[in-house]
């Protein structure tokens, strides 16, 4: 691979405890699944490794409790890392470790290089503002102080996101789940990031709804060349989003390669067991 | 049975501990000092923010000066101002230009102050981002990380909603271009004389315990979006009845029985002090 990657993870850990002497060893770990028994620290996130090309989706799977959600907070810094690096890049960020920035350089990445959308809308929307407000939040935070400006872009963003213009002044609350999250992936996208982390996108929205939003992300990668982490239990989602896929268990990588190679000739136990699961 | 008080009601503990946290306010313009706010003898929220600062810093050659929303009259300036007066003996006012200590309630004067006074201003809610969190530690990491897209949010909203930003008091300013603060509820009108005061501008919450203040001649400028320029409430057309000036907030009386609008002065020390250099050169003129 001659490209070079937008964004690389090295050694992400991230554990909740203070560890003691059963587990704090890093290769001979006396843990059960990701916890150890004596001290009950819990392992969320053990070494983990990637790297992430321009305009590539990336697929993140495993059970409940894989840690791929706690890896996904850390990446968007929303909680702090236990130890590992990560690197962007960017002008400006190049050779820099994001995770040892100070919090204001971090709240300007999540501004202006990520976007984010959570699982729940609750998280990524502020519920009792509008949602052409809430776009115009990310808007704001990255310096924008124009009013009709903000307005345009918030206008194209929900059109391309199908949310009619006329209830673009109403707030998020009102809307259903699949408008919900159609909101927040506008305003995920209102700065035109460069990278964009997918949390559970469609988990709870039903079957027309999650293939319209897949559509949508699909459509959006096409058209805008964004780099995305897509996080999911779903290999249906996975399968028909992503180019290459990492399969976690217990807080480990166990498994990458090009979706269709995991999923086809899976070589783990556990991901075998996964993929032999589907219905 | 009468108990004799101490020099302005405080001990000098206390006053020492809210003039510590003045002296900080001042060091760090707009920044929100939490003190140590006392129990006093009116109500929280009646202007006890106020009344702890006038007490901690009045002394006794100073004169002082209480309004409520403009008016010197009204009950809770003229408790607050008697209460001060018992326990410290302090000559009294209503003459803008003669205090030395000015508390107000929501107004700043009309006539320009000096930069011998002190204008004390009563908060009810110091915290400009409390609309957008409710949380008081992550508002504070908020202001320590200068992120106000809150409060830029809240008026953008405004702007969708009315098609103008709809604060009719308190409307946000930046403070120093660092913090952002809540003028108290004074009307728009009143924010620009902030910018560059001569007088110190202290201003105390009692019940949410903080102390902020803008020094003098700090900048201090009302936010607005490049498109939506910052406007004040506008009298155009509108004098007061009674005495006739323009340029000033004036207050919309509404007669009950006839329905009738009129327009008076809000601050009504000013309004007299019209009347009475009107009727000065009436007298003069008609023994001429």
């Amino acid at each position: 691979m001659h490209e070079k990657p937008i964004l690389q993870v090295r050694n992400l850990r991230k554990q909740f405890g203070t560890g003691c002497k059963d587990c704090s060893e890093l290769m001979n770990r006396n843990l059960e699944k990701n916890f150890c028994k004596s001290c009950g620290t819990v392992y969320a996130c053990q070494d983990i490794s990637f790297d992430l090309y321009p305009g590539e989706i990336l697929g993140i799977v495993g059970e409940s409790g894989s840690g791929k959600s706690t890896m996904m907070q850390c990446l968007y810094f929303d909680a702090d890392v236990t130890s590992g690096e990560a690197y962007i890049s960017d002008s400006i960020l190049a050779g820099q470790n994001v995770f040892g920035l100070s919090s204001q350089q971090k709240r300007s990445i999540r501004n202006h290089v990520y976007g984010m959308v959570y699982q729940n809308p609750v998280h990524g929307l502020k519920m009792n503002f509008s949602s052409v407000g809430n776009i115009a939040e990310k808007l704001i935070a990255a310096g924008n102080r124009n009013v009709a400006n903000m307005e345009a872009t918030s206008k194209k963003l929900l059109n391309n996101v199908h949310i009619p213009l006329h209830r673009m002044k109403e707030e998020p609350r009102n809307f259903s789940g699949g408008m919900q999250q159609r909101v927040q992936i506008a305003k995920a996208l209102s700065n035109n990031p460069p990278i964009l982390f997918l949390d559970e996108v469609t988990t709870g929205l039903d079957l027309s709804v999650q293939a319209n939003v897949l559509d949508l992300i699909k459509k959006i990668q096409r058209d805008l060349g964004i780099s995305m982490i897509v996080v999911s239990h779903d290999l249906g989602v996975i399968r028909m989003l992503a180019d290459r896929t990492i399969v976690l268990l217990n807080g480990k990588v166990i498994e990458e390669g090009l979706t269709d190679q995991v999923l086809e000739d899976p070589q783990h136990e556990y991901t075998q067991q996964l993929v032999y699961s589907l219905l | 049975m009468k108990a004799n008080t101490h020099f302005a009601f405080f001990d000098e503990g206390s006053k020492k501990e809210i003039r510590r946290a003045i002296m900080k306010a001042v060091a760090i313009p707009g920044y929100q000092v939490p003190f140590a706010s006392r129990e006093m003898p009116i109500a929280r929220g009646w202007g006890t923010g106020g009344l702890q600062l006038t007490l901690s810093i009045i002394g006794k050659s100073d004169v002082l000066k209480v309004i409520d929303q403009g008016a010197d009259e009204s009950v809770n300036a003229v408790s607050i101002k008697k209460l001060v007066h018992e326990t410290t003996n302090v000559e009294l006012t209503e003459e803008t230009s003669e205090a030395t200590i000015i508390q107000s309630r929501h107004r700043i004067p009309e006539v320009p102050l000096t930069k011998d006074q002190i204008i004390v201003l009563q908060v009810p809610t110091p915290e400009p981002l409390r609309g957008v969190e409710e949380r008081e530690f992550v508002t504070k990491r908020m202001h320590s990380e200068d992120d106000y897209s809150g409060v830029w949010l809240m008026l953008f909203e405004q702007i969708m909603k009315y098609g103008r930003t709809a604060t009719f008091a308190d409307h946000p300013v930046y403070v120093n271009g660092r913090y952002v603060m809540a003028p108290s509820p004074i009307p728009r009108f009143d924010n620009n004389k902030m910018h560059q005061s001569e007088s110190l501008i202290l201003l105390g919450a009692g019940r949410e315990k903080k102390i902020y203040a803008v020094p003098p001649f700090t900048n201090v400028e009302s936010l607005a979006f490049e498109d939506y320029p910052f406007t004040v409430e506008s009298f155009e057309g509108h004098k007061c009845h009674l005495c006739g000036s323009t340029d000033i907030f004036l207050d919309e009386i509404i007669d009950q029985q006839t329905g009738e609008k009129s327009h008076q002065c809000n601050d009504t020390s000013f309004c007299m002090d019209q009347l009475n250099r009107k009727e000065k050169v009436e007298v003069q003129t008609s023994y001429a």
